[in-house]
């Protein structure tokens, strides 16, 4: 009964321009989540539906065609296009989250390291570093406020300080996984070549662990910007996203499309930080292809 | 025979094993302590951290003080979070269930899942609010759920799909359809992968309904009175909420993880995921 | 030439799990510079144990250990053996010049030397050409050729080798033996050579240790008078056969049943 002889290529398993063939099914889902989108919208309010509150209609599910025209339209009266105030907030987040990622990455990296040479360390510190991450940052973003302002730091700072409080934890836990990933018997090489402890870092786990530290650095990406974003709320900062989402929020009824266009530029944000670390990994880390089942 | 060096470590015993798990807690204990005393001792130091950074005797007052409304507000927003989680967990699940079943399908969506995923979730939970009102626990709920799904979805279609080839061609030639490989080589074979995912969206969904509850919610959640107290600059109670909000979303993640342990050690399989 | 190392083992012992497990009794063994010897035996005899005694990489229980005069931890120190494993051990992240270049990089020669090295080493296992490729681009028998000239890119006067063709087909490790055997007369180092295959073993040694199983122990000495140079046409010689039978009957009388040379080692 097996009709699936293996060896035997689908229907589907084109083997000519499988680029084109990706490129039409992108465009194919997002068409189809753009049809899916309108015919739940047209069909939630010919029909009435409602779940509980929800109600479809142009106030809980813009047109998908209102919320991109909305960014062509002037932000307020005689103001500049929303997509230009997006932009430059888009950039400020941006920045944010970028220095944030960058101490982020370098504070898990080198707690990494330190937690890989010491057992004692890294029992002691271990339990404490993961429940770190059941705080609820924001929480906690009034009073680094403070804090930044006592210094003389400029407010963006204290977000970057948020920014990479959300993005070290994945870069420890995955540097130290990283770092015990190195094939034993490349250590006994390493050994027979009386290497010391720094060469066997930095020759051997440190280049071992990179595929883990991208993976990581794929995840602290998107969380630099999240972080950027939650920690601008309660800072009172106007410029970055977070504050025109908050914006946008207060004069929701007056123009729905505003803020699903800001959460739409929001996204693009988070996906350009993705698509970056991606790329660099792509340059960067040289291993055999991997296989699949 | 001669010059055979025996070692003589002691003997395996009950008096060892305690000793050994002693050994493995020690150090965060010790850390523990001495962090603790530390944060006492630096914030008497310089007297004006403790406007910002009170005591950890101060905080725990404050906490004693208001546990009631601490504990009720605590126990509001984790329940946002656990129906979140079950929402977001199953839907996952379901739907990874789904799609790897069809590779096509696979291939189709994995782009716009990763793109989804880097999308900034909490973003939306004012269009969450407007969509179920700002006072009612779903649209927190709902913005925990989204934050959960991800995780769970990727996680799933990894264990489901990275079985060995051998193991599914074996099951062929045994003429296994594919609803019986699923049984007994996909699903065993994820489930390790779908527990690490859970514990990942376990703190996931607490932090989330927290968040989410910034932007404005019942006086009743958490979130709403963290953000109340810190404006009114009163930090030990700020501090103390979020002494709750870890506590729970700690208590949350060992609920999982004891779960994990109790149903992955009647599996054979390794339990070496991510 | 380099200068061949002179391996001396005396009542070298090893145990495991609190002296439950004697991976190794009483080895008595004097290796002569230039020697080739193999250690054969079944699993769990302790031959690779006991070549990660010589490398310093394991210690002995008991016994002691000589390496080219010194101690086996200082022979290790000062980088007089070169090791291949089973498993080429290559570093995906690096190129096969920079993966042969890395015990050199270590040692501290500048780069123009390990250049120069490295062209050296490529030449001798005929892989010239294949600087820039990764070993993943490579075969199994030519990866295994990279892991060979990086353990002699330094010119050590010992060469330890753990079942190094173990994991390649016949016809390549056949092929790999002759090469194996005229870099051996090129460099003129010594070669501690362990391995599970009968035929492998006496084509390529001046003597052949065979070993029991638990505990581990030399049984015989099977001194392999073949002539030099050893080409295909050794292999379908009757001296050659007669060696193998010898060799054959000892691993047998050794253990006293019959031997199980599979393929998994018990270390």
């Amino acid at each position: 009964m097996a009709s699936m002889a293996v060896g035997c290529p689908s229907r589907f398993a084109f083997a000519w321009r499988p680029v084109l063939l990706r490129a039409v099914l992108l465009i194919a889902v997002a068409a189809a989540l753009w049809v899916l989108w309108e015919t739940f919208k047209w069909v939630g309010e010919t029909t009435g539906f409602r779940l509980g509150v929800f109600e479809v209609n142009d106030r809980t599910l813009p047109h998908l065609h209102d919320i991109i025209g909305q960014l062509f339209e002037p932000s307020r009266r005689n103001g500049p296009l929303l997509i230009e105030v997006l932009w430059d907030a888009a950039l400020f987040t941006a920045k944010e989250a970028a220095v944030g990622f960058a101490i982020g990455a370098s504070v898990g990296f080198t707690l990494g390291v330190v937690l890989h040479h010491s057992r004692f360390l890294q029992r002691g510190l271990m339990p404490y570093i993961v429940a770190s991450q059941t705080v609820p940052i924001l929480a906690i973003a009034p009073m680094v406020v403070i804090w930044t302002g006592s210094r003389g730091l400029p407010s963006w700072f204290s977000v970057a300080i948020i920014a990479a409080f959300l993005t070290f934890f994945p870069v420890t836990i995955n540097t130290l996984r990283g770092l015990d990933s190195a094939d034993p018997r490349a250590l006994e090489l390493m050994r027979s070549y009386a290497a010391n402890r720094w060469s066997i870092l930095w020759r051997l786990k440190v280049p071992a662990s990179l595929p883990y530290l991208f993976t990581a650095f794929k995840i602290a990406a998107t969380a630099s910007v999240v972080g950027a974003i939650i920690g601008e709320l309660p800072s009172s900062i106007q410029d970055g996203l977070g504050g025109a989402i908050l914006n946008f929020n207060q004069y929701y009824l007056s123009s729905p499309p505003s803020l699903w266009a800001t959460n739409l530029i929001a996204a693009l944000l988070g996906i350009t930080f993705f698509l970056i670390v991606a790329g660099v990994e792509h340059l960067v880390v040289r291993r055999a292809p991997e296989h699949v089942a | 025979m001669s010059g055979l060096a025996v070692e003589q470590p002691p003997g395996p015993g009950i008096g060892s094993r305690t000793t050994r798990q002693a050994r493995q807690w020690l150090p965060a204990a010790a850390v523990l302590v001495l962090g603790l005393g530390l944060w006492e001792g630096l914030v008497a130091a310089f007297a004006v951290q403790r406007f910002l950074l009170p005591p950890p005797s101060d905080i725990l007052q404050t906490f004693w003080n208001e546990r009631g409304t601490l504990w009720g507000a605590g126990w509001y927003t984790f329940k946002e979070a656990v129906g979140g989680f079950a929402i977001g967990c199953s839907a996952g699940v379901l739907f990874a269930l789904v799609v790897a079943r069809w590779t096509l399908l696979r291939v189709a969506v994995m782009p716009y899942a990763i793109a989804a995923s880097a999308i900034p979730i909490i973003a939306f939970a004012p269009i969450t609010n407007q969509w179920f009102g700002l006072l009612n626990p779903l649209s927190k709920m709902m913005i925990a759920a989204v934050l959960c799904f991800f995780p769970v979805f990727v996680n799933t279609l990894r264990g489901l799909t990275s079985v060995r080839t051998s193991s599914i061609e074996l099951m062929r030639s045994y003429a296994a359809g594919e609803l019986a490989i699923f049984r007994r080589v996909r699903f065993p074979n994820a489930l390790p992968y779908i527990f690490s995912a859970l514990k990942v969206a376990s703190v996931l969904a607490m932090i989330g309904a927290v968040v989410a509850e910034y932007f404005g919610g019942s006086q009743e959640a958490l979130g709403v009175q963290i953000r109340n107290s810190a404006a009114l600059f009163a930090f030990e109670t700020a501090w103390a909420a979020i002494l709750v909000a870890s506590v729970l979303g700690v208590a949350f993640y060992l609920a999982i993880a004891l779960i994990e342990h109790a149903t992955l050690d009647w599996h054979p399989s390794a339990r070496a995921a991510d | 030439m380099t200068e061949a190392a002179a391996v001396s083992l005396r009542q070298v012992g090893r145990t495991f799990a609190a002296g439950n497990v004697v991976a190794l009794e009483a080895i008595d063994l004097e290796i002569q510079p230039r020697e080739f010897i193999s250690l054969i035996g079944p699993s769990g005899c302790g031959k690779s144990t006991l070549l990660r005694i010589i490398g310093d990489l394991i210690q002995p229980s008991s016994g002691e250990v000589v390496v080219n005069g010194k101690t086996a931890h200082r022979a290790r120190l000062d980088r007089d053996y070169g090791i291949v494993f089973q498993d080429a051990v290559l570093y995906d992240w690096r190129t096969v010049a920079r993966n042969i270049a890395l015990p050199l990089e270590l040692a501290g020669w500048d780069r123009a030397r390990r250049e120069q090295r490295v062209g050296e080493m490529l030449q001798l296992v005929e892989l010239t050409g294949f600087e820039k490729r990764h070993p993943w681009e490579l075969s199994g028998g030519m990866q295994q050729r990279v892991s060979i000239a990086r353990a002699l890119s330094f010119s050590p006067a010992l060469l330890l080798m753990d079942e190094p063709f173990g994991a390649l087909d016949e016809m390549t490790r056949e092929r790999l033996n002759a090469e194996l055997l005229g870099i051996w007369a090129e460099t003129g180092s010594t070669v501690v050579f362990v391995t599970h295959s009968i035929a492998e073993a006496v084509f390529l040694s001046t003597r052949v240790a065979v070993m029991s199983a638990r505990p581990g122990r030399i049984t015989q000495i099977v001194p392999i008078d073949l002539p030099q140079p050893r080409t295909q046409a050794t292999r379908e010689d009757p001296s050659f056969f007669e060696l193998v039978t010898r060799v054959r009957a000892a691993l047998h009388g050794g253990s006293g049943r019959d031997t199980d040379l599979s393929l998994a080692e018990a270390e």
